[in-house]
């Protein structure tokens, strides 16, 4: 084993984005859990954005991430937000059973 | 190697580790709790690349708001675990199938192309500054303008996420105060004229004692 290099970080990086590819198709009728897969897809990406900003030696990859992160933020809250109503509504997160607008 | 190949690989392992059991965890506080702890390996890993004030904001944003979120509405919401593992191991073939491939591909390419071991010297300026005033800086020079368009963007996303959820109570009694002060007097009362004494017309008188 070497020293790191950016490959080390970025293959990190990519298995975890093909981990959380594997739990949105394992667990498919789960919504919470198809958030939180989401939700580890962005830290992924986060990942590869900090290890080229230290390798590369530019801030612009560091700033991007904290945008990233703002947009994460909102799209948790809203999404929890929308799967409060749809539990009132429906009294089931089931994937599988919100086939309203299948036609 | 050193220390921080050898940190790497740990933060690595549990990192891995635990968003394994993030998607495959029986109970969904499980597997929130085991985000967090994805969440904190990362921060550590980002640690190690020198981004300390994203990591603290990571530990900070995450696991102290969003995570406490997850877990307020999994336990708000009263979820049947049990129905949502059935059939869960069917698709772990092509699930699993999937991932080695996007990993492998990655692999790939990654460990050709990108081999800089080192990072280029930052100048004794920089370091002196240390990271969170760098980044300070380019946010609020460079990126003055998107950082106030985030702004707007979590008003925008507070505004949504109450206006969703809030729920507006059908059976409860409630006084409309605009309704109540434009309230005038013809509104409540009634003037009639009517004479002092009115001669009632006799009126017949009832049938006493029908029912024998």
């Amino acid at each position: 084993m070497g020293p790191l290099t950016l490959g080390h970080y970025l293959s990190l990086g990519g298995v975890l984005f093909a981990l959380s590819v594997v739990g949105i198709f394992m667990n498919r009728r789960n919504l919470i859990v198809l958030l939180m897969a989401i939700e580890l897809m962005l830290l992924a990406v986060n990942l590869n954005f900090v290890a080229f900003s230290h390798y590369l030696g530019d801030m612009a990859g560091q700033v991007f991430v904290f945008f990233i992160l703002t947009v994460a933020a909102a799209e948790s809250a809203i999404g929890l937000a929308i799967l409060v109503v749809l539990f009132r509504s429906r009294d089931s997160i089931n994937v599988a059973e919100l086939d309203e607008l299948k036609g | 190697m050193n220390t921080i190949t050898v940190l790497f690989y740990v933060f690595s392992a549990v990192l891995l580790f635990a968003s394994f059991r993030v998607i495959t965890a029986r109970s969904t506080v499980h597997s929130a709790l085991y985000l967090v702890l994805a969440f904190f390996n990362a921060a550590c890993v980002w640690m190690l690349l020198r981004a300390e004030f994203l990591a603290i904001v990571l530990v900070l944003v995450y696991v102290g708001a969003v995570m406490v979120l997850f877990l307020f509405v999994v336990m708000m919401l009263d979820i049947n675990s049990d129905q949502f593992r059935q059939g869960f191991w069917k698709h772990f073939p092509l699930a699993g199938m999937i991932g080695v491939v996007i990993a492998l591909e990655m692999a790939f390419v990654l460990m050709r192309g990108f081999q800089p071991s080192q990072a280029p010297v930052a100048d004794a300026r920089a370091l002196a500054m240390g990271n969170s005033r760098l980044l300070g800086i380019e946010l609020y020079t460079h990126y003055l303008y998107p950082l106030q368009i985030a702004a707007v963007l979590l008003l925008v996303a507070i505004i949504a996420a109450i206006a969703l959820t809030l729920r507006r109570r059908r059976d409860s009694r409630f006084i409309d105060v605009g309704q109540q002060v434009r309230v005038r007097k013809a509104d409540r009362l009634r003037l009639i004229q009517m004479p002092p004494v009115v001669d009632l017309p006799s009126a017949p008188a009832p049938k006493e004692g029908g029912a024998q």
